[in-house]
């Protein structure tokens, strides 16, 4: 008899753990109606910092960027592992 | 100098002497009481303890008391003992000996007074690493170590050219503040910067240190790039430069982590990353600033130590060190697992750990001096980092698919090691008073408030999310990345080989030249001296008389003009 697969390696739950992820990033938008962020850059005419959602947009999208710009440059710098090999 | 003093680093790298000649229990006892008395020496120093020594014209000051150097030594000593802990079954007689010289000369750094010698130390730190490199016994480990001291020694000849113009414009050796300004400070500073990791040269960290033993490679990651932490913290305050050199290097180590698919080469990046902030924050050089520089080396030791111990635990159990190799791994080895995500979450700044109390002065210095453009950076890299390190290393190594792999949690001493520093980097989460309480300047700054909870779980939810939505794009492949090394392991190789192969047919050439020569000359030499040779003909007697009679005979006629 093989071992039984891991809860987490199991296709049927594959789905719930997106549901717990999407749960647990629904949470820490709450906040965004209660609480005030604090103005760093007022001076300089920069509000976006405290507008809504902000740093959950910012991290989404630059992260999403960083691995967009490392598929791309992997591209140019990526070679075979034994590539130095003597 | 009125008392007996000695640099407290001298108390490993002497008593590192030790470690060859005993074995057993006995050898544990030393490896773990000479870093004890070393962080003893260190607090019992004085705090204006100085202790000077005329040499030549100048005044040198081996030991010399201050805040800065008293938190690095202090780091770099807890460090010592874990890591001991950590190797002392395991690693070999010449890595466990070259260790403790490397950390103690780390130290010793830390308390020079002086150029000259912060400079002995520092080279001493470049061969004791390189042996650790090499202790690892394989051929590639010998090749990295090789790479790896040839770079340190260039940088080690800069920074020596640079306090020689420095000491000449100056006439002063003492180690103090700098102003980039003049050819030497110029040269003094990029020495440092070859030891921080900065372009162009940084593919040296992750060339060398995943080379190393397990162990080995939990020693490197600590001392050399945060003693260049030390060195610009003390030397270069604010210098401008910093900030975006600094910057580089943390996109550097992200983008080159996310290509990458050995575990200890992601770790090795990210040491990159980390040390990015760090020098972002020097060249920002406010005191906040410099605070944040100073917490987040401290705070960065304990956490790249705990995350190498954890990827070192799983390349000793299962011998493997690639992503594709790996997975599912928690399975096996749950207190591996659990101490390798407690430090992917401190690395990532989550709340409660020691990155959130730590590198957020460094992001709030940044927001207080108006620097809008750096700010956004640093968020996002931030962000970055539990791309790269925070999710990516405990998924890729711990998770994803199954690989099959069952191996066991590794030894006791190995495990007590990891636990320390996961203690370690929640305590400072849960306690940032302590660190703050030792740092250079007095922390006005409150970490835990609503909305820097908020927004710190949100920028990193949201990076995890990102994450996993483009999980496909970063299925691993059998690659590496080229980097800077290229130029020196393949451009210049091939340029030698080329030239070797091109002058070898060129040698070949004059040689077959200097043969037709050397054959003409003889081929003539045989037709006048040979058997049938005019000049062969007769006897030497007879000849002998025919050239006298012939000198006779212009005599003669000369006699007769």
């Amino acid at each position: 008899m093989s071992e039984r697969k891991h809860w987490l390696y199991r296709k049927e739950n594959l789905p719930k753990l997106w549901v717990i992820q999407i749960v647990i990033l629904m949470l820490a938008l709450l906040p965004e109606f209660f609480i005030h962020h604090h103005h760093y850059f007022e001076e300089q005419g920069f509000t976006l910092d405290a507008s809504f959602g902000f740093y959950a947009w910012y991290g989404f999208i630059t992260c999403a960027g960083m691995v967009a710009l490392a598929k791309i440059l992997g591209i140019f710098l990526k070679r075979k592992d034994n590539y130095y090999d003597e | 100098m009125s008392e007996f003093m000695i640099s407290p680093g001298l108390i490993m790298v002497l008593g590192a002497i030790l470690i060859p000649l005993l074995n057993g229990s006995l050898r544990a006892v030393v490896l773990l009481s000479l870093p004890v008395m070393t962080l003893a020496a260190v607090w019992m120093l004085p705090a204006d303890a100085s202790l000077q020594v005329a040499f030549l014209e100048y005044t040198l000051e081996p030991v010399r008391s201050s805040v800065e150097g008293r938190l690095f030594a202090t780091v770099f000593s807890i460090m010592a003992f874990v890591g001991g802990l950590y190797a002392y079954r395991q690693a070999s007689t010449a890595e466990l000996t070259a260790a403790y010289i490397y950390a103690g000369s780390a130290i010793g750094v830390t308390f020079a007074g002086d150029l000259v010698t912060l400079f002995i130390f520092w080279e001493i730190m470049a061969l004791g690493s390189t042996v650790v490199i090499w202790s690892a016994g394989s051929p590639s480990a010998y090749r990295a170590g090789m790479r790896y001291l040839i770079i340190h020694l260039l940088g080690g000849v800069i920074l020596m050219t640079g306090i020689v113009a420095y000491v000449f414009e100056t006439g002063s050796v003492e180690f103090t503040s700098m102003q980039v300004d003049s050819p030497g400070t110029w040269l003094i500073l990029i020495g440092f910067l070859v030891n921080a990791g900065a372009p162009p040269l940084s593919a040296w960290i992750a060339d060398a240190y995943p080379e190393a033993s397990p162990s080995g490679m939990v020693f490197l990651s600590a001392f050399t790039t945060k003693t260049a932490v030390f060195a610009l913290l003390v030397g270069f305050p604010g210098a401008d430069i910093l900030i975006p050199i600094g910057l580089y290097m943390v996109f550097y180590g992200i983008i080159y982590a996310l290509l990458e698919n050995d575990m200890r080469r992601i770790l090795a990046y990210s040491i990159v990353n980390q040390v990015g902030f760090m020098v972002a924050a020097i060249g920002i050089g406010t005191e906040m600033a410099l605070n944040g520089a100073a917490a987040h080396a401290f705070a960065h030791i304990i956490y790249k130590a705990l995350l190498l111990m954890s990827a070192g635990s799983v390349l000793l159990m299962t011998g493997k060190r690639k992503c594709t190799d790996l997975g599912g791994l928690f399975q096996s080895m749950p207190v591996t697992a659990i101490n390798g995500i407690v430090g992917a979450l401190a690395i990532s700044a989550f709340p409660f750990t020691s990155g959130f109390v730590t590198k957020s002065l460094e992001t709030s210095a940044a927001a207080n001096e108006g620097m809008l453009i750096v700010w956004l950076l640093l968020l996002a890299a931030s962000a970055g980092v539990f791309l790269h390190a925070g999710i990516k290393f405990p998924w890729f190594v711990f998770f994803q698919k199954d690989s099959g792999l069952r191996p066991p949690d590794p030894p006791a001493n190995l495990r007590l090691a990891m636990w320390l520093f996961s203690f370690l980097c929640i305590g400072i989460g849960l306690m940032p008073n302590s660190l703050y309480a030792i740092l250079p300047y007095p922390v006005d700054y409150q970490p835990y408030t609503l909305d820097h909870l908020v927004t710190q779980f949100q920028v990193l939810l949201f990076a995890g999310f990102a994450f996993f939505v483009m999980l496909k794009q970063m299925r691993r492949t059998l690659t590496i990345s080229l980097d800077f090394d290229w130029f020196y392991r393949k451009f210049f190789k091939e340029i030698v080989s080329e030239f070797t192969s091109q002058s070898s047919v060129a040698h070949q050439a004059r040689e077959q030249q200097a043969l037709a020569l050397l054959n003409h000359l003889v081929d003539r030499l045989y037709r006048h001296h040979g058997p049938q040779g005019t000049l062969a003909q007769a006897w030497p007697t007879g000849s002998m008389v025919l050239w006298v009679a012939v000198l006779l005979g212009l005599l003669l006629v000369l006699f007769y003009i």
